[in-house]
């Protein structure tokens, strides 16, 4: 994309490296460094969903979760030890422990009693990942209850966005009316309006419909097209050419056929950045089900996670089993669509 | 419709059609904006907790922020301290990456891909990640730094180290940032820089005097934009310290919530509401009259200054 800027000036000179290309490996090692430290935190999280408890808070970390190799000795089963005896080391059962002397045996021979000093014995692992912790962390709080009911809102709020957008950016795209500009720079306006000047308001009048503790606040805004929506999708529109319009009604298209035939389908790509943008916001707001809904059975899964972690903030295996079962779906969709994402911060800047 | 090439405007049913489209959002700007604006500016001149009747209260929630409230003003110092604890190094870290993968090295997509990812997800969940990550006693971060031979602070349990932890948090996602500035770079025409090589400039000549002043505008947005969102700041904060300690990460929208939602004074909410609309009129205002000053948009000729 840019490769003309760096080869312009080269030099006759020749050297063991040009200037440039150990400036390219300078930058490749600092952006490796750079994203070791950006993966570190999802890689630990990894690795702690998959620990036992026990193993959570050991300083300096464990990477790999393990756990101490057991044998069966006779009916019993005992930890399995490193133990250094008379310069060589043997792998040996620990069957009872006195002080600072334990006694073990060798699996293979068990009738040899040995005792020696536990300072010269290392426990044995193994590596060990328990994917349990995910069953665990899903069911010990009703995640399931929490993703049905995010998924209503998530899905039923973008329908509601898709459908009153469509409409809306179509009748600012195509049509001539009196005080349709003024109107268009009014909701320009209110995409700066910060959302805490509404937001009391808003609640007392949800509260007086008895929609507290329901998904209906969550859900029934989306249907009354949002200002900043309507700008993208208006301006994708104005870059369809109006001929398109024309030979549709000529071939018998209603004003609602002409949106729906032509320019919905021709908008795919401004479509799914709404959608896709919309998930992401939706998915990940707290605020609104925060102050909304009242009853674990209501919750989403991020008031959800959020309970979880306020009531058991020692359960990090667990937590993060489900913190990364939550994050899951937006790495997935990023992983899939992420011209689209790149498109749609270029474009829409911060938001998201 | 629009195209009709009549000269006589558009006729009355092409304007019932074009009210009839835009009628979700009429209908919500009336009931969901504009009415619970005016709302809200009449509630902030009273007392009233969703069950009692109404109270008027005149400007006493107002001078009562000011001057009765020093809740008020320490959220507001937090909330500016993150601002620039958050955006500055988020705009260096952000901006020296971008100019990194514009050096066209290989595998630009997978650096993309890796900066940016942490930036795409948010909310609780990294929120909880992040605690367990800056836990003072196991957390990764404080491990790290022992390997380095420095013992690490307290992190969110400090009242001195809590803010600087929830920025240091936000520079995971400065990825966001990058991307854009990645964009703004990809855009600064080829020939500026060849020009300047003509003329004798070196790597950082052209850095200070080619690729800034011209992704400039993306800068300046950043930073707007930025500065509004500290405003909105909310989840980290509730769900990491619940303002604390001792008030040092109460930021503005908390100290709201904690107003209208656990001490049901929505009078005083309101109010708080709108000075908080006020600041963000006021800083957008300043940034955009400072901008002149540094900010340079292709092809403007500064009239009456040059």
């Amino acid at each position: 994309m840019t490769s003309q800027t760096q080869t312009a000036g080269r030099k006759p000179r020749r050297r063991f490296m040009s200037s440039e290309t150990l400036g390219k490996v300078v930058a490749l090692v600092v952006l490796a460094l750079g994203a070791v430290v950006m993966v570190f935190p999802l890689a630990w999280m990894f690795s702690s969903s998959l620990k036992p408890l026990a193993q959570i808070g050991l300083f300096p970390p464990v990477w790999i979760p393990r756990e101490q190799v057991q044998v069966a000795v006779g009916e019993s089963t005992f930890p399995l030890y490193q133990v250094e005896l008379e310069g060589e080391t043997r792998a040996l059962a620990m069957v009872d422990k006195q002080g600072r002397v334990g006694t073990y045996v060798d699996p293979a021979a068990p009738t040899e009693l040995i005792e020696a000093s536990v300072n010269s014995a290392e426990p044995l692992y193994r590596t060990r990942l328990r994917w349990e912790n995910y069953l665990e962390a899903l069911t010990v709080v009703p995640f399931g209850t929490y993703a049905l009911n995010t998924a209503k809102v998530v899905f039923g709020s973008m329908l509601g966005m898709l459908l009153s957008t469509s409409l809306v950016a179509y009748g600012f795209s195509r049509f001539r009316a009196p005080g349709l500009s003024v109107l268009f720079l009014l909701l320009l306006s209110t995409t700066m309006l910060p959302h805490q000047v509404t937001l009391i308001p808003t609640y007392i009048l949800f509260s007086k419909l008895g929609w507290i503790d329901t998904l209906k606040p969550l859900i029934v805004p989306s249907f009354f097209a949002g200002a900043y929506d309507v700008f993208l999708l208006r301006q994708y529109f104005m870059t369809i050419p109006l001929e398109l319009d024309d030979a549709a009604k000529i071939d018998g298209c209603g004003t609602l056929g002409i949106l729906f035939r032509i320019l919905l389908p021709m908008a795919k790509p401004a479509i799914a950045t709404l959608a896709i943008f919309h998930f992401m916001w939706a998915y990940n707001d707290f605020f609104n089900p925060l102050i909304y809904l009242h009853h674990q059975s209501n919750y989403t899964i991020a008031l959800g996670l959020q309970s979880f972690n306020a009531f058991r903030a020692t359960r990090y295996d667990l937590l993060m089993a489900a913190s990364l079962v939550t994050v899951l779906p937006c790495i997935l969709l990023f992983f899939f669509a992420q011209r689209i994402f790149i498109q749609g911060i270029v474009f829409s800047g911060v938001k998201g | 419709m629009a195209n009709s090439v009549t000269a006589r405007g558009p006729s009355r049913r092409e304007a019932f059609t074009a009210y009839a489209l835009i009628s979700p959002w009429l209908v919500g700007f009336v009931v969901f904006t504009a009415g619970p604006m005016i709302v809200s500016l009449a509630l902030s001149f009273t007392e009233y907790n969703v069950v009692s009747p109404v109270v008027w209260r005149g400007t006493s929630n107002y001078t009562n922020a000011f001057f009765g409230d020093p809740l008020f003003w320490q959220s507001i110092k937090v909330t500016f301290v993150y601002a620039a604890l958050s955006l500055i190094p988020g705009l260096v870290v952000g901006l020296a990456v971008a100019l990194l993968l514009n050096l066209s090295i290989p595998w630009l997509s997978v650096w993309r891909a890796i900066y940016y990812l942490p930036s795409v997800i948010s909310g609780v969940a990294v929120a909880v990640l992040w605690q367990y990550v800056l836990n003072p006693r196991f957390g990764i971060v404080n491990w790290a730094l022992s390997l380095v031979g420095i013992k690490g602070p307290g992190w969110l349990a400090d009242p001195n180290w809590a803010l600087p932890s929830l920025a240091l948090m936000s520079l995971w996602a400065a990825g966001g940032a990058m991307v854009l500035y990645l964009a703004a770079l990809q855009g600064v025409p080829t020939a500026l820089y060849d020009a300047a090589k003509v003329d004798g400039a070196n790597a950082y000549h052209r850095l200070r005097f080619v690729t800034l002043p011209m992704i400039s505008p993306v800068i300046f947005f950043n930073l707007v934009m930025g500065t509004i969102a500290t405003f909105q700041y909310f989840t980290n904060a509730y769900v990491m310290t619940g303002g604390g300690p001792n008030n040092a990460t109460l930021f503005y929208n908390l100290h709201l919530y904690n107003h209208a939602f656990r001490y049901f004074r929505m009078g005083y909410a309101a109010a708080l509401a709108w000075v908080l609309f006020v600041i963000i009129l006021l800083l957008t205002l300043v940034i955009f009259r400072s901008s002149t000053a540094w900010v340079y948009y292709e092809g403007q000729l500064k009239a009456g200054r040059s």
